[in-house]
C-alpha cells in the first residue's frame, strides 16, 4: 500500500472499516496506480476545498445580521489583489493536476503495454503476455485463450504477475469490461476492437462484470476473475482442455443467443479465427466480413479495381465454406467454385492492393489513425 | 381484411399495448384517473374552464407563461421522484437472491424515465420558467421579444411531457438509459415503441426549448431599458443570456442526432448501426456535444440566482461583478470543449483523453472564482438568513464537494475506475441537486412574493429545507462509498450482501427527500391559506437591488407604467438611494400583445403527430402534419395581434398601488 493511500485512508478507514473499497485497495498493479491517482487528486483538491468550506461557514456565522460587532461595508465590491488570488489559486491547483493528468493518462493508457508488473518489478525481458480475447455477449462473457486454444464463459483465469493483453469486442450492443481489482474498465463494442493491458498481483477470486447497461440481462452479467499461481493456472488450462466441448462457429452462434445468469462453461478447443470473425461481424455463414467490405470500398468500390478485389474476396469466402448468398450480384456461387477449381486456392487470399485491411486485427483503435 | 383495417387505424397499437398485467402501473393509472376526474369535475363545477383558457392557456404574458412552466416542472418532479424512490426501494431489497419487486422490463424503463424526466421536464421547465418570469422584469421590459412564440414554446414543452406520461399507460418507455445509446436504442435491440416515445417526446419539447432560447436572447439583447449597457445587466440576466446562447447552439445538435437515430429506426439507414458503415460512437459523440452544454444550461441560471440572492441578503453589492460576468462567459465557451470526458473509456488515445481531461479541469477555475466571489460578497455583509440565503449556503457547501468529485472524474485514469459507477451517480446528483435544484429553490423562495404578492410560509419552508439537505447527504454519500466499492450503475439485483446497508441508507435519504417535497407542497398550500398574513404590498419584501423589485407584486400586465432609466447595475438599489419618486401622473396607453390559442393548438397537433409516428398510425401523422401547416399558415393571416391598455385602466391600476403603498388598505 502506497503512503498516499495510507495517509488519506486513515480517517476514512475508521468510518468504513469492514467494507471493501476495492477501487482504492485493488490486487492488480494498474488498478492500484489508478486508485492512488484518485487519492492524490482528491488530496490536491482538498487544499482548496477545505479552506473554501471553512470560510463559508465562518463568514456565514461572523456576518450574520444579529452580530452588530462585525464590520459592514455595503459598497465594498472590488479588490484587485483578492481577484488575483481567487483566480490564481484554482489555476495553480489545476496546473499541478493537469500535469499529473497528462503524465498518468499516457502512462496508464490501456492500449499501452505494461512496463512494470508491480511497483518495483519491471516486466521481465522477453516475457510473453497472456493474450485473452473477450466477447461481451447478451448477457454473458466469453473469454478465448488463443495461446492455449481454449475458451470459457463467465469465468476467466490468469496467472499472477504475468501481463495480460486483452482484445475486446461485443456481439450486439455496447458493454464495458470491468474487474475493479485488476484494472480500469474499457468499453466493448460490436464491430470494433478495444485493448487493455493489465496484471494481477495477488492470487484470489475477484468480481468482474459489465459496467455499461446493455439490456434486460445486464444485472446478471457477471463473471469470476481467478488470479492463480502459475501452477494453478496450468491446472485450470488443462481442466478446461479436458472438459471437452468445441467452440466452432455454430457453437458460437448458439451461445450468442440472449440468455441470462449463465453458469460457467468451458470449451476445450476453439476455432482460431473465431474472434476475428466476431469483430468483423461475419460469424454467420453468408455474411461478408466488415474488413472485406472495407477492403472493397478502399479498392474503389464496384469500379474496375474494386470489382476484382470483391470477386477475390467473395470467392475466398465461398471456399471457406460460406457461400455468400446475399452478394450473388457480384459473383455467383457457381462462378466462385469454378474460379476456385481453376486456381486451386483454399485459403483466404491476401488481396495485394489492400493487404493492410486483411490483417487479422480488423478495425484498429479509434483515435490514432 | 379486418387485420389490415385495424393496422391502418391503430398502427402498432393493440390491446396488448396497455400494461394491464402490471399491477403497479394499473394502480397508478387508477390513481391518476381518479385525480384527473376530480380535477376536471372541480374545474367544471367552479366554471373555471373559460377563465383558464382565456387568462392562462392562451396568454402571451411572460409572467403567466413563467408560472405555467413552474407548475409543469413541479408536476413532472413528482413523477420523476416517484421513479427515483421506486429505484431506491428496488435496490435496497434486491439482495440474497431476491429479485426485488420490479422486473427488468419495468426497472429499466424506470431509470430511463427518471433521467429523461428530471433533466428535460423538471430542471429545464423550472429554469426556463424562472428566466421567463424574471428576465423581462429585470431589464425593464414589458414582455419578451416574441410573446406568441413564448406561448408556443411552452406548449411544445408540455407536448413532450404529455408523450412521456402517455408512455406510462400506453405501450412502454425506452429501456436504454437516458441518452439512448445505439446499438441498444437501434431497431434490432429495441424494436418496440419505447425509444420512439423517447425520440418524439424530446423532439417536440426540443422545438419549444430552442425557440424559447432564441426568444430570450432577442429579449435580452434588444429590449433592455435605456441606460442598461451589457455591463450593467443584473447577473441573473447575464447567466440567462449565456444559457440561452448555449441552448440555441446545442439543442439543434440534439435535434439532428435524434433525426439520424429516427432515420435508422424508420427509414432503414445506417448512421449508428453496427454494420453497413454505421458507427454508434458517432452518436455518443454527438449526443454529448449537446449533453455537456446542457449541464451548463441548467447550472448557469442557478449561478445567477445565487448571485442575486447573496447580494440581496447580505445587503451588499456583488463582489467582483466583472469577474463574475467573465467567468460566466468563459464557462459558456469552455462547455463546448469537454464532451469527450463522458466516455474516456471508449478507447480514444491518451493524448485525446488528456486534452479533454484538462479542458474539463480548466472549467473549475472560473467556477471556483464564482464561489470566491459569493464568499467575498458575504464578507463584511449583514447576512439575513431567509430561506433563499439558507439554500445558497447549503449550495456553497454541497456544490464544492460535487465540483471536486467532478474534477476527479476528469482525470482519465481515475475515470477508468470510477466511470459508470455509483460514484459517478453520486457526483452528478451532487452538482445537479446541490447546484441546480438548491438554486431553483432559492429562486422560487426569492421570487415567489414578486409573482403572487405574499411570501411563502417560513416554518414549512425550513422543514422542507432541512429534509432536503439532510436527505440529500443520506441519499448520495452512500453512493460515493458504493462507487469506491466498485458497484456500477443501473443494476437491478445484487449478489454481495455487504452492499445492502449502503443502499438502505440511500433509500432512507430518499424518504427524507420525499418529506422535503411533501413539506414544500404543504408550504404552498399553507401559504395560500395564510396569504393575508404573509402579504407584501411594497413589491420589495427583501430590500431588493434589481429592477423587478421596483414594480408591484404581482406586477401589472404591463410590468412598468413607464420604462425606467438605468444608471447603475443595482438599478433599483441606486434608484432607492437617490430618492426615486414613483410617477403618479402623465400615464399613456400601453401597447401590448394579444392572447392567442394558436400555440396550444399547434402543440396539440405536434403531440398527435408524435403519437402517430410512435405507433405507426400513418393517417394520424399525416393529418396532424397537414393540420400543423394549415394552422401555422392561417395564423400568419391573424392581424388581431395587439391592443392598447387604455389610460384609464393604467391610471386605475397605478392608483390602487399608490393606495396600497401609503398603507390605506
Amino acid at each position: 500500500m502506497s503512503r498516499y493511500r495510507a495517509i488519506a485512508l486513515l480517517p476514512v478507514m475508521a468510518a468504513l472499516s469492514g467494507c471493501n473499497l476495492v477501487v482504492l485497495n485493488p490486487a492488480g498493479d494498474v488498478a492500484s496506480q489508478q486508485g492512488d491517482l484518485v487519492v492524490i487528486s482528491t488530496l490536491l483538491m482538498l487544499l482548496i476545498i477545505v479552506p473554501v468550506m471553512a470560510l463559508t461557514v465562518l463568514f456565514a456565522w461572523r456576518y450574520r445580521q444579529s452580530n452588530n460587532t462585525a464590520r459592514y461595508e455595503p459598497d465594498w465590491d472590488h479588490s484587485t489583489q483578492l481577484e488575483l488570488v481567487i483566480w490564481a489559486a484554482p489555476l495553480l491547483i489545476i496546473i499541478c493536476l493537469g500535469a499529473i493528468t497528462w503524465v498518468t493518462t499516457h502512462k496508464l493508457d490501456p492500449y499501452r503495454p505494461l512496463d512494470r508488473i508491480a511497483a518495483d518489478k519491471p516486466v521481465p525481458a522477453g516475457a510473453k503476455p497472456l493474450d485473452v480475447q473477450v466477447v461481451a455477449l447478451d448477457w454473458k462473457w466469453l473469454f478465448v485463450y488463443p495461446e492455449y486454444g481454449i475458451a470459457s464463459v463467465n469465468e476467466m483465469a490468469a496467472p499472477v504477475d504475468r501481463q495480460i493483453r486483452f482484445s475486446l469486442t461485443a456481439s450486439t450492443v455496447m458493454n464495458s469490461f470491468y474487474v475493479p481489482a485488476l484494472a480500469g474498465m474499457i468499453y466493448t463494442m460490436p464491430g470494433m476492437e478495444t485493448k487493455l493491458h493489465a496484471v494481477i498481483n495477488e492470487p484470489g477470486t475477484y468480481k468482474g462484470f459489465s459496467s455499461n447497461y446493455s439490456g434486460a440481462g445486464f444485472s446478471h452479467m457477471r463473471f469470476a476473475f481467478l488470479g492463480l499461481s502459475n501452477q494453478d493456472f496450468d491446472g485450470w488450462v488443462s481442466k478446461v482442455k479436458t472438459a471437452g466441448g468445441s467452440l466452432d462457429r455454430n457453437a458460437y452462434l448458439a451461445l450468442e443467443k440472449p440468455s441470462e445468469a449463465v453458469p460457467v462453461q468451458h470449451f476445450g478447443t476453439v476455432d482460431p479465427k473465431l474472434f476475428n470473425a466476431v469483430v468483423n461481424m461475419c460469424v454467420r455463414p453468408g455474411t461478408m466480413c466488415m474488413s472485406d467490405m472495407a477492403a472493397i470500398d478502399r479498392a474503389g468500390g464496384l469500379n474496375a479495381g474494386g470489382k476484382a478485389a470483391a470477386d477475390a474476396i467473395l470467392r475466398a469466402n465461398t471456399l471457406a465454406g460460406f457461400p455468400d448468398t446475399q452478394a450473388t450480384g457480384l459473383c455467383t456461387v457457381a462462378e466462385a467454385v469454378e474460379a476456385a477449381a481453376n486456381s486451386g486456392a483454399v485459403q483466404r487470399p491476401t488481396v495485394t492492393p489492400i493487404s493492410a485491411s486483411a490483417s487479422p486485427a480488423g478495425p484498429q483503435r479509434l483515435a490514432n489513425p | 381484411m379486418l387485420e389490415t383495417l385495424t393496422t391502418f387505424l391503430f398502427g402498432r397499437l393493440s390491446l396488448e399495448s396497455f400494461p394491464y398485467h402490471e399491477p403497479i402501473v394499473v394502480a397508478t393509472f387508477f390513481a391518476v384517473l381518479l385525480g384527473g376526474i376530480a380535477l376536471v369535475a372541480a374545474l367544471s363545477y367552479f366554471k373555471l374552464w373559460g377563465y383558464l383558457w382565456k387568462e392562462w392557456f392562451t396568454t402571451v404574458d411572460h409572467k403567466r407563461i413563467g408560472i405555467m412552466y413552474m407548475i409543469l416542472g413541479l408536476i413532472m418532479l413528482l413523477r420523476g421522484f416517484a421513479d427515483a424512490i421506486m429505484m431506491r426501494a428496488q435496490q435496497a431489497i434486491a439482495f440474497n437472491g431476491s429479485e426485488g419487486y420490479l422486473n427488468s422490463h419495468h426497472f429499466d424503463q424506470v431509470f430511463t424515465a427518471h433521467g429523461v424526466i428530471m433533466i428535460f421536464f423538471v430542471a429545464m421547465p423550472f429554469v426556463t420558467g424562472l428566466m421567463n418570469y424574471v428576465v423581462p422584469l429585470q431589464i425593464g421590459a414589458r414582455d419578451v421579444s416574441f410573446p406568441f412564440l413564448n406561448n408556443f414554446s411552452f406548449w411544445m414543452t408540455v407536448g413532450g411531457a404529455v408523450l412521456i406520461m402517455a408512455s406510462l399507460f400506453i405501450g412502454e418507455f425506452a429501456r436504454t438509459g437516458w441518452l439512448a445509446y445505439p446499438p441498444l436504442s437501434g431497431l434490432e435491440a429495441s424494436p418496440d415503441v419505447g425509444v420512439d416515445y423517447y425520440i418524439w417526446a424530446l423532439q417536440v419539447a426540443g422545438v419549444g426549448t430552442t425557440l424559447s432560447g432564441i426568444n430570450l436572447i432577442c429579449t435580452i439583447v434588444k429590449m433592455r431599458a435605456p441606460g442598461m449597457t451589457m455591463m450593467k445587466m443584473p447577473v441573473f440576466t447575464w447567466t440567462s443570456l449565456c444559457t440561452n446562447v448555449l441552448i440555441v447552439a446545442s439543442f439543434p445538435i440534439l435535434t439532428a442526432v435524434l433525426v439520424l437515430l429516427s432515420l435508422d429506426r424508420y427509414a432503414g439507414t445506417h448512421f449508428f448501426t453496427n454494420d453497413m458503415g454505421g458507427n454508434p460512437m458517432m452518436y455518443v459523440n454527438l449526443i454529448w456535444i449537446w449533453g455537456h452544454p446542457e449541464v451548463y444550461i441548467l447550472i448557469l441560471p442557478c449561478f445567477g440566482i445565487f448571485s442575486e440572492v447573496t447580494s440581496t441578503f447580505t445587503g451588499k453589492k456583488l463582489f467582483g461583478y466583472t469577474s463574475m460576468v467573465y467567468a460566466t462567459v468563459v464557462i459558456t465557451i469552455l462547455s463546448y470543449l469537454v464532451w469527450l470526458h463522458h466516455f474516456f473509456t471508449m478507447g480514444s488515445g491518451a493524448s485525446v483523453n488528456s486534452f479533454f481531461g484538462i479542458t474539463t479541469m480548466i472549467i473549475s477555475i472560473p467556477t471556483g472564482a464564482k464561489i470566491f466571489n459569493w464568499l467575498f460578497t458575504m464578507y463584511r455583509g449583514r447576512i439575513r438568513f431567509e430561506l433563499p440565503m439558507m439554500w445558497t449556503i447549503a449550495f456553497m457547501l454541497t456544490f464544492v464537494l460535487g465540483g471536486m468529485t467532478g474534477v476527479l472524474l476528469a482525470v482519465p485514469p481515475a475515470d477508468f475506475v470510477l466511470h459508470n459507477s455509483l460514484f459517478l451517480i453520486a457526483h452528478f446528483h451532487n452538482v445537479i441537486i446541490g447546484g441546480v435544484l438548491f438554486g431553483l429553490f432559492a429562486g422560487i423562495y426569492y421570487w415567489w412574493p414578486k409573482a403572487f404578492g405574499f411570501r411563502l410560509d417560513p416554518f414549512w419552508g425550513k422543514m422542507s429545507f432541512w429534509f432536503w439537505v439532510i436527505g440529500f447527504y443520506f441519499a448520495f454519500m452512500p453512493l460515493y462509498v458504493l462507487g469506491l466499492m466498485g458497484v456500477t450503475r443501473r443494476l437491478r439485483v445484487f449478489e454481495d450482501p455487504s452492499l445492502q446497508i449502503w443502499f438502505q441508507i440511500a433509500a432512507f435519504g430518499a424518504v427524507l427527500i420525499a418529506l422535503g417535497i411533501g413539506s414544500f407542497l404543504i408550504q404552498i398550500a399553507v401559504s395560500i391559506l395564510k396569504r393575508k398574513q404573509l402579504v407584501d404590498v411594497t413589491g420589495d419584501p427583501w430590500e431588493g437591488r434589481t429592477l423587478e423589485w421596483a414594480t408591484s407584486s404581482p406586477p401589472p400586465d404591463y410590468n412598468f407604467a413607464f420604462t425606467p432609466v438605468i444608471h447603475d447595475n443595482d438599478a433599483w438599489w441606486d434608484m432607492k438611494k437617490r430618492g426615486y419618486a414613483r410617477p403618479l401622473e402623465g400615464f399613456r396607453p400601453i401597447h401590448m400583445p394579444s392572447n392567442t390559442g394558436t400555440g396550444i393548438i399547434l402543440a396539440g397537433l405536434s403531440t398527435a403527430l408524435g403519437f402517430g409516428l410512435i405507433w405507426h398510425i400513418w393517417w394520424l401523422a399525416a393529418l396532424s402534419f397537414i393540420g400543423l401547416l394549415a394552422v401555422a399558415i392561417n395564423h400568419t393571416f391573424n392581424y388581431n395581434r395587439d391592443f392598447h391598455i387604455p389610460v384609464d385602466e393604467v391610471v386605475a391600476t397605478e392608483s390602487e398601488r399608490t393606495r396600497l403603498l401609503s398603507g390605506q388598505v
